[in-house]
């Protein structure tokens, strides 16, 4: 099992500083370059001028070098003005040593967001706070019902209970964020007025049901039907073996059968489903943030991307990449330990 | 400026009315489909459910309003009456006297004809590029999974390096303005296009490698139309001109077949695996048939069943990533009318107006829907057996 976990946690790195690197390519190209650096400047720079800024703040020297300086392997050099030898840092907003000083991922620095001025740790982590409160929400509703659905749909195969459960979950399978989201807008905040439209008040005021319930709601709908599937066709399998059977033969209850040996053994497979749906929630969080004005991680990745932000895009996406490969992990291991008749060799 | 309007009951009546032609291909279809089911196959048997009827159905009325689309539509889907700015449902447009059944939108275009000429723009867009990534994740899946070992591995790591990509970051970092003007874009469809040719290829010569005359009339109509329309796709250099992508097209066509095809490949890779454990494949092998001749003739035709359901769920989810990249305003034009776009630019102004928001909305939702009840039931049909 350990070695199992190292060697998984091995390639988790490997995988890392490939996409990392794929990024940083991506972002460092010429027409990306531009965006930032007339982002930065003003729209009507000459192209001497942004050539300059580029060249001054280093964004033109060796690809390997600077995704080294990046990565924290080699010496971040500080900015030297060519003309008066002053040191003045590349962004007024960011500390910035005047000497030679290793200041990278490993060494837990993330760099410096141009969009937000100020670093990408100070905001990169506060937004991982919002969603991550979203999230929770978002579970607390989604794997009860998704569970419940699941249950009372693979409980008696074939029942009219099963078939309008199922086409329901089937429906919310086919409804992204953007439609449910747009839908339940209508519904509840234009024509019932009951909840708010928008989640900007909950970064400023707190959260509260008021504002958080769309969000929350439009992010749910999507995974519980996909949930609800794999919980049903795990109940399907469960409930035609041989000790449910025996369970019924001995005289115990339909519903004793079902909570006491049914539920147990049907529990095990969507788990890992539920572990898996993190990336998807990953997306779907950028589409809610967005649409709710939500100031979390889906939000600052969009913003980061929009404005070709390198060090933010490259913290967003080391911490996306990382939540989904965690997430497999814990999937596996978990599933390993759950189920008994799976041995890790 | 006020307008005059139908009632709603007028409104629901002109829709209708409007997609005679849908309706009409419909019933001749489903008809005929529904008279015929029994010698018909898997197709026929989706008629005995409810499910597969209504999944059936909603697929081909999607399909039918893409081809019939400029006689659907009253109105060009760009066209500004500026008269007609955020008309409410039913309005009717004094020149031409004929109703914005679904009203117009904030630059006065008609709802109704942008969600119609929508359909187009998904309907070429989805399958065309599911198709494409069926035929990278088969190609790549097949020797991963029949082998394994180090190609497994290799094949694998990359296939998971694509998976652990969040879609969102992947389509910004792909779909953006500035990237048509690297060779990125070009480089990667001229990699994806070449393998449906190589897939052909493979496929024909190992069957018909001792027949040679069949061989090469197979093989040079592959490589005459396979190299057709990849001069026209990836180049825009088709002699013809019949086949032709705008470069954002392409960039998001490329960008979603990139984000599909690892799944693809997934599917294949296992059920590759557990098929190659049969006796047939036992016996092929035995007969001393070549690895490639095994994979494409005698595992791929046995791994259909799943492929197909997974072709369905597939286009639509490519619906909605292409419906993701509209909302975020990537890759497809402004003014495009395709259903992700207006769902953007509706959704944006949801406090003044709700009536621009529903229409695409509930077009993207049904046809999504469509595809996973057809899915359901071809699952359980294929279950039956």
């Amino acid at each position: 099992m350990l070695t199992f976990i190292t060697r998984r946690l091995g390639t988790m790195l490997l995988t890392m500083l490939c996409l990392t690197l794929v990024v940083f390519f991506m972002v460092n190209l010429e027409p990306n370059l531009r965006k930032l650096s007339i982002s930065q400047l003003d729209m009507r720079s000459s192209d001497e001028h942004i050539e300059s800024w580029l060249v001054r703040n280093g964004y033109r020297d060796n690809f390997f070098l600077r995704y080294g300086r990046w990565l924290g392997v080699v010496q971040k050099q500080p900015n030297i003005d060519a003309e008066t030898g002053a040191v003045t840092p590349r962004f007024s907003y960011c500390n910035e040593p005047a000497e030679p000083y290793y200041g990278g991922i490993l060494q837990g620095d993330f760099g410096c967001s141009t969009k937000f001025k100020t670093t990408v740790s100070a905001k990169l982590w506060p937004a991982l706070g919002a969603t991550g409160i979203l999230m929770f929400w978002v579970m607390v509703v989604m794997v009860p019902v998704a569970l419940l659905i699941g249950i009372f749909a693979g409980m008696r195969e074939g029942s009219r209970t099963d078939r309008s459960l199922s086409v329901a979950s089937i429906t919310t399978t086919a409804t992204p964020e953007y439609i449910s989201g747009v839908i339940f807008t209508v519904v509840f905040a234009s024509w019932l007025g009951w909840l708010n439209g928008s989640a900007a008040s909950a970064t400023s005021q707190g959260i509260s049901f008021y504002n958080f319930t769309l969000p929350v709601m439009t992010m749910a709908i999507y995974g519980i039907g996909y949930i609800a599937r794999m919980t049903r066709a795990s109940m399907v399998e469960v409930m035609t073996q041989q000790y449910i059977r025996t369970a019924r033969l001995k005289g115990l209850s339909f519903n004793a059968v079902v909570v006491k040996h049914a539920l147990r053994n049907a529990l095990i497979a969507p788990f890992t489903v539920i572990m898996l749906q993190f990336p998807w929630l990953l997306t779907g969080v950028v589409i809610v943030e967005v649409m709710f004005r939500y100031q979390g991680f889906g939000f600052t990745l969009v913003e980061a991307a929009g404005n070709n932000d390198i060090d933010l895009l490259l913290g967003c996406s080391l911490v996306s990449v990382f939540v989904v490969l965690f997430t497999q992990l814990i999937s596996d291991v978990g599933y390993a330990y759950l189920n008994p008749r799976i041995r890790v060799q | 400026m006020q307008h005059e309007y139908l009632s709603a009951f007028q409104v629901l009546l002109g829709f209708l009315v409007r997609f005679w032609p849908v309706w009409l291909a419909l019933a001749v279809v489903l008809g005929t489909s529904f008279a015929f089911r029994a010698r018909l196959g898997l197709y026929g048997q989706l008629f005995d459910t409810y499910v597969g009827i209504a999944g059936v159905t909603i697929c081909l009325f999607w399909l039918f309003t893409a081809m019939f689309a400029s006689t659907v539509a009253p109105f060009n889907p760009l066209a500004q009456i500026l008269v007609m700015k955020d008309a409410l449902p039913g309005a009717i447009e004094p020149e031409s006297g004929q109703a914005f059944l679904f009203g117009g939108d904030r630059l006065a275009r008609d709802i109704f004809s942008r969600m119609v000429y929508g359909s187009q723009i998904v309907l070429v867009i989805a399958p065309a590029a599911t198709m494409f990534a069926l035929m990278v994740g088969i190609t790549l899946g097949l020797p991963a999974g029949y082998y394994g070992g180090r190609v497994d591995t290799i094949l694998s790591f990359l296939a998971n390096l694509v998976l652990a990509f969040p879609v969102i970051l992947l389509f910004y970092l792909l779909v953006t303005p500035g990237i048509m003007d690297t060779p990125i874009p070009y480089t990667m469809a001229g990699l994806f296009f070449l393998f449906p040719i190589i897939f052909f290829c493979t496929l024909f010569y190992t069957r018909f490698k001792h027949r040679p005359q069949v061989l090469a009339i197979q093989i040079g109509l592959t490589l005459l139309i396979g190299g057709w329309i990849y001069v026209g796709l990836v180049f825009d250099a088709d002699p013809l001109g019949i086949i032709a992508i705008r470069p954002n097209e392409l960039n998001i066509f490329v960008a979603v077949v990139f984000a599909s095809s690892p799944g693809v490949f997934r599917i294949v890779r296992g059920l590759v695996m557990d098929i190659k454990t049969r006796d047939y494949v036992a016996a092929a092998q035995t007969r001393g048939e070549s690895p490639w001749y095994i994979m494409l003739w005698e595992v791929l035709p046995n791994a259909r069943g799943p492929l197909i359901v997974d072709a369905c769920l597939r286009i639509g989810y490519t619906t909605i990533l292409l419906g993701t990249l509209g909302y975020f305003g990537l890759g497809l034009a402004p003014e495009s009318p395709d259903w992700g776009t207006a769902i953007k630019e509706a959704s944006r102004l949801l406090r003044s107006h709700i009536h621009p928001a529903l229409p695409p909305t509930i077009a993207l939702m049904s046809f999504v829907l469509g595809l996973n009840l057809l899915a359901d039931a071809l699952r359980e049909q294929s279950l039956k057996d």
